[in-house]
């Protein structure tokens, strides 16, 4: 009977070690196929781009035979390179009396409507001379000196007339995305209306604001 | 232009007073229209794994180098412009990378931070393209800006709105162009086009002997394309046109252009 209950003990000693095995293999096991491993998610925000510069301008033109007046205008550029930008501009005056209306006392060679003059060109910019401009004591501000070619149309004296730019102007910018310009360009244009046919040269100066978005 | 410090204080000369003005106008935009406050926590965080990283006062390599920051710290990613990146660093210094500087950067331990940036295999998978090119028209003056549509790399249909300026005449021609470009994965990649539009002629005022007209206007061209980085491309053709005119014979034309484009 004793010999009996000690093989009873034996056996219940035996199934609990089996058992005991097998959890804590079952426990490996699991570790092994498993493998709790925290996986961070990187969220990229989106990141802010400024290529497009749109801006407004004023200042004067010369229209060659036909006096100097105001001249104001609006610019879109798009920054391809830090150096190489392309730009789009509309500009608009309206020019005075050439000397002959002045001293022939009557005599004029357009209408009211033929005085207004307006142009648009596309031009080809480049950031010739990037640096940094300082305004007294630990103020400096990044500015560019650039040169710009392009062509495009001016609308006067009841024709279209092609039209080549040449110019250069100067950046400053005020803030991240502020800035302020300086510009000549050159607008030639050939002109009939005084009996020959001729290539006016029309420099116009101009100053303005745009921003980058 | 002179100035002195007299106890602490700064004095300026009369001939200064129009820069202190700028000054005080320049400061005062600066203090007035920062960037929005509320921004600053959903821009991205990187970490300088690089030995040190330079930082320019402008986007551009030619603008100077003017802070350093060291390997470990971490920087905050602003703005791109032009391909480089406005950065703030945990001191609150300012300044601009380049992109392949902060590609450099981790965004996590072990990976690092990469900039989607268009490449050529853009331009082959483009859907739309826009541009203003310029050219001859018979001896006549032109710039047109077009714009196109790719049902695939290897055709796309284009419409696009010419100003013709002569001697004697200025035109407005609006086309439809099927334009077909076989080699779409060459980097300068020909292209065969077939079209037809509208060329509306307005004599000049100062010729007398000439009416204005309509005429349609039919075309075969060839040209390549060019792609020049970024979203850029360069873009020569020439067009043989035939003018189908009301009034008299038809006339043929030789028409070349030449500009950039972008696609996106």
């Amino acid at each position: 009977m004793a010999c009996r209950f000690r093989i009873f003990l034996l056996k219940g000693w035996m199934f609990v070690l089996a058992s005991l095995t097998t959890i804590s293999a079952w426990g490996a096991t699991d570790q092994i196929i498993n493998p709790q491993v925290d996986r961070r998610e990187i969220v990229i925000p989106r990141i802010d781009t400024e290529d497009f510069e749109p801006g407004i301008f004023m200042g004067i033109m010369s229209v060659e035979d036909f006096g100097t007046q105001a001249v104001y205008g609006a610019r879109l550029a798009y920054h391809v390179t830090p150096g190489l930008f392309v730009e789009g501009t509309y500009g608009h005056t309206e020019v005075g009396e050439t000397s002959y209306e002045k001293l022939s006392g009557g005599a004029r060679l357009l209408t009211d409507s033929e005085r207004k003059l307006g142009y648009y060109d596309v031009s080809l910019g480049y950031n010739l001379l990037p640096g940094e401009t300082y305004l007294g004591e630990g103020l400096g501000f990044t500015s560019d000196f650039y040169v710009v070619a392009g062509v495009g149309s001016t609308d006067f004296a009841g024709n279209q007339r092609f039209t080549v730019n040449l110019g250069t102007g100067y950046r400053l910018l005020a803030n991240d995305w502020l800035a302020v310009h300086l510009d000549m360009r050159d607008h030639l244009f050939n002109m009939d209306l005084l009996g020959e046919n001729k290539t006016t040269h029309n420099i116009e100066i101009s100053g303005g604001l745009s921003i980058f978005f | 232009m002179s100035k002195t410090r007299k106890g602490g204080r700064v004095i300026l000369c009369t001939g200064c007073a129009f820069l202190r003005a700028l000054t005080a106008f320049m400061a005062l935009i600066l203090n007035a229209l920062p960037i929005s406050a509320s921004a600053e926590d959903r821009h991205l965080r990187v970490e300088v794994a690089e030995p040190y990283l330079e930082l320019h006062v402008g986007p551009g390599e030619a603008y100077s180098v003017f802070h350093v920051v060291a390997r470990g710290e971490k920087i905050e990613v602003l703005k791109q412009r032009t391909g480089w990146f406005k950065i703030r660093t945990e001191k609150n210094v300012e300044g601009w990378v380049p992109r392949a500087r902060l590609e450099q950067t981790l965004v996590a331990p072990g990976e690092k931070f990469s900039v989607r940036e268009a490449s050529q295999e853009n331009f082959v998978g483009r859907n739309w393209e826009a541009g203003v090119l310029t050219g001859n028209f018979e001896g006549s003056n032109l710039i047109s800006l077009y714009t196109g549509y790719a049902f695939n790399p290897n055709l796309s249909a284009e419409l696009s709105l010419a100003q013709i300026l002569g001697d004697f005449s200025d035109s407005l021609m609006f086309n439809f162009d099927l334009v077909a470009q076989p080699f779409d994965d060459w980097r300068a990649s020909p292209f065969f086009l077939l079209g037809t539009g509208v060329i509306d002629t307005h004599a000049r005022k100062t010729v007398v002997a000439s009416n204005d007209s309509r005429d349609q206007i039919s075309h075969v061209g060839v040209g390549f394309k060019v792609y020049m980085g970024r979203r850029f491309i360069f873009r020569a053709e020439y067009r043989n046109s035939v003018i189908f005119a009301q009034s008299d014979d038809n006339k043929e034309i030789d028409e070349w252009r030449a500009g950039f484009a972008f696609f996106y």
